[in-house]
């Protein structure tokens, strides 16, 4: 098996709410999260709304806003410790092999500098060209994600939600990174366009072979682009797998359900099944296992323990008591 | 290097275009830029030096005489042409009102954007220093500072003094206005963008935070000049320019000192007057007219601005068939 590309091991981080008046509560948004991903891999990152996705991607840039911190753990990217580096050093870093698509392409594009500028920006920073040369990478990535190059110098309000999104990706691709962070690349955009940017980023992995990780809230798509697959509930990994053994072998109860709560092509009609219960507050997180309150199945262990990470086969690990005694001999 | 210079020109035709389409905004160009003419072609302008003295053909001073007898405006108690005192003035009026409005630009902003960016200690301690500062009596505070400072014989003019005085107090609302623009700008997600493609505080704030506040700080710092005007024309008022470097305030001062006023010498102490507002309602015309232009979040949206857009599809257009 080769080196792993970037590997997350059990990274630990929390936010400080302040608020007047009151003490300050600390939120812990990610708990010993843990994953592997090899070059050139795509890994889908699943799970509801504020259970740590868009944090993990951040934290392991090392760009959580003011009042976050990491507090424990490892991010290593090709073997180096990054959040061991200096504020400098993490700068190499950050582009060159590593980028970002942001949730929401309006926001993360300067409203006042044209779109071209903006990507022509990060292969200045990094002294890698000289102004022609910059010029032409511009002109070839744009052309890349299929936008023509009179629209070089619009602004980001002359573009389509679409096009934004693609002048994000473009912008992600200007210093051949080797792993690109796609957050939730397809919200807010219409099904075709969806297709589209899904399309794009497949494309680019084939014909640039860096590796994704995807943060998304649709299963058909991870299930459709990811190598493997990471299910986070409550800032915790609850599984992880490659997406066959997600997808065809589900051991963990958050990914059942979460699975079931998906419409099924083939079996029209059926009601949708729900989760009952709402995504724990990460403040007034629950003793025990994250998900025992909506669990269906849970034991009285559950409300107690916080189940371990069990690995169960080659590359597939559950965080649930009841996987456990089945982990695979061979670890 | 041709195609950036067309490009700019284009943009700068835009801007007069733009700009053309407002009355105001003209109105207050005009006002400012007849004033900055003048200034700078004052010798042109008049045959006389300001401490040139009128004398009648039996070579006495001609004092006092009204517009009627002498000139466009008359002369002063010493027979001075008033008109000629007038344009000279007009230089150290805006001199003092254009560098004093510079530092206090370069000072607000550089406190504003540096406790709005770094924000925590930083800011407490810059904001704290400009409460100090607004909540201080300006022109109490102006008269001490000035009048001490001309009692430590320095050896610079006091216009000098004058110009420091007035720009290092009259930050304090640029500082505030911009901080408060920077707490929200660098929020924004296109910041924490330009830090994940690697880049430092001084260049997000150069390239990113700087560009966003330009119009405020170019309208503010406008706005600011008309105020360093006044209080410039104030404080001579009250004596405390140079005597030899006569400003509009300073003539308004012999106006009064010399009995101007109950010799019925209107044309001695109104065109200065005037001049001080003919001036500052130009500053702030053009300073609010310039705030709401070079903003360009608030011109052509792509769903408004009809003609913008086919302009942009035809050049589409073309470069399909350029390319066929």
């Amino acid at each position: 098996m080769s080196e792993p590309l970037l590997s997350i091991r059990r990274l630990t981080a929390e936010f400080t709410l302040q608020q007047r008046g009151a003490p300050d509560r600390v939120a812990r948004a990610l708990e010993d999260v843990s994953f592997d991903m090899l070059p050139g891999q795509t890994v889908g990152l699943v799970g509801e709304s504020g259970c740590g996705k868009t944090t993990t991607l951040l934290a392991a840039m090392r760009l959580l806003p003011a009042n976050g911190r990491i507090t424990s753990g490892e991010v290593r990217y090709k073997g180096k410790d990054l959040l061991t580096l200096s504020e400098r050093e993490m700068r190499e870093y950050r582009w060159k092999e590593m980028s970002i698509v942001f949730q929401g392409a309006m926001n993360a594009l300067n409203p006042v500098m044209k779109v071209g500028d903006q990507i022509a920006e990060a292969i200045t920073l990094h002294h890698l060209m000289d102004r022609q040369q910059v010029e032409a990478r511009v002109i070839e990535l744009l052309e890349l994600v299929g936008i023509p190059r009179s629209r070089r110098d619009q602004y980001p309000h002359q573009y389509s939600g679409g096009m934004r999104q693609r002048a994000m990706i473009a912008m992600a691709l200007a210093c051949k990174p080797s792993l690109l962070f796609a957050d939730e690349p397809t919200t807010a955009l219409d099904v075709m366009i969806q297709a589209q940017v899904l399309e794009l980023l497949r494309h680019i992995q084939q014909t640039l072979g860096l590796a994704i990780v995807l943060v998304t809230h649709d299963l058909g798509v991870v299930a459709e682009v990811c190598d493997s697959v990471v299910v986070m509930y409550g800032g915790k990994v609850a599984e992880c797998g490659t997406a066959d053994q997600i997808y065809n072998h589900a051991q963990h109860p958050y990914t059942q359900r979460l699975l079931a709560s998906f419409p099924d092509l083939e079996r029209p009609g059926m009601q949708l099944a729900s989760i009952p219960g709402t995504p724990p507050r990460l403040t007034e997180l629950p003793s025990g296992c994250r998900f025992s309150p909506r669990c269906d199945v849970k034991l009285d262990l559950c409300m107690e323990v916080d189940p371990p990470a069990v690995k169960l086969e080659e590359g597939h690990v559950a965080a649930c008591h009841l996987r456990r005694g089945k982990e695979a001999r061979s670890a | 290097m041709g195609e950036g210079s067309t490009r700019f020109k284009r943009s700068l035709l835009e801007f007069w275009r733009t700009f053309r389409a407002n009355k105001l905004g003209l109105l207050g160009a005009f006002l400012v830029m007849t004033t900055v003419i003048a200034a700078i072609l004052a010798p042109a302008l008049t045959p006389y030096q300001p401490t040139d003295i009128m004398r009648d053909a039996a070579g006495h001073p001609l004092t006092f005489a009204s517009p009627a007898v002498h000139g466009p405006l008359g002369t002063d108690d010493a027979g001075r042409d008033v008109w000629t005192e007038l344009i000279y003035g007009a230089r150290i009026s805006l001199t003092v009102g254009f560098l004093a409005g510079f530092i206090a630009m370069v000072v607000g902003s550089l406190f504003g954007i540096t406790a709005g960016y770094y924000g925590g200690g930083i800011d407490n301690a810059l904001m704290r220093t400009t409460d100090v500062l607004l909540v201080i009596p300006d022109l109490p505070l102006i008269l001490v500072l000035v009048a001490t400072l001309r009692q430590m014989q320095l050896h610079v003019s006091p216009l000098v003094v004058l110009i420091f005085v007035i720009g290092l107090l009259y930050w304090t609302s640029t500082a505030r206005l911009i901080r408060s623009q920077v707490l929200t700008i660098k929020e924004r997600q296109f910041v924490a963008r330009a830090r994940a493609i690697g880049a430092g505080d001084n260049y997000i704030i150069r390239k990113h935070i700087l560009p966003q506040i330009m119009p405020l700080i170019v309208a503010n710092t406008v706005l600011i000049i008309s105020t360093a005007i006044l209080v410039e024309s104030g404080l001579a008022f009250l004596g405390l320019g140079d005597p030899t470097q006569p400003s509009w305030g300073t003539i308004l001062n012999f106006a009064f000192d010399r009995n101007a006023i109950t010799n019925g010498a209107w044309w001695f102490y109104l065109p200065p007057g005037l001049a001080i507002v003919w001036v500052s309602l130009g500053c702030v015309l053009l300073g609010n007219v310039l705030e709401e232009m070079l903003n360009p979040r608030l011109t052509g949206h792509h769903l408004e601005g009809g003609e913008k857009m086919v302009a942009v599809q035809k050049q589409d257009r073309e470069h399909e068939r350029a390319s066929a």
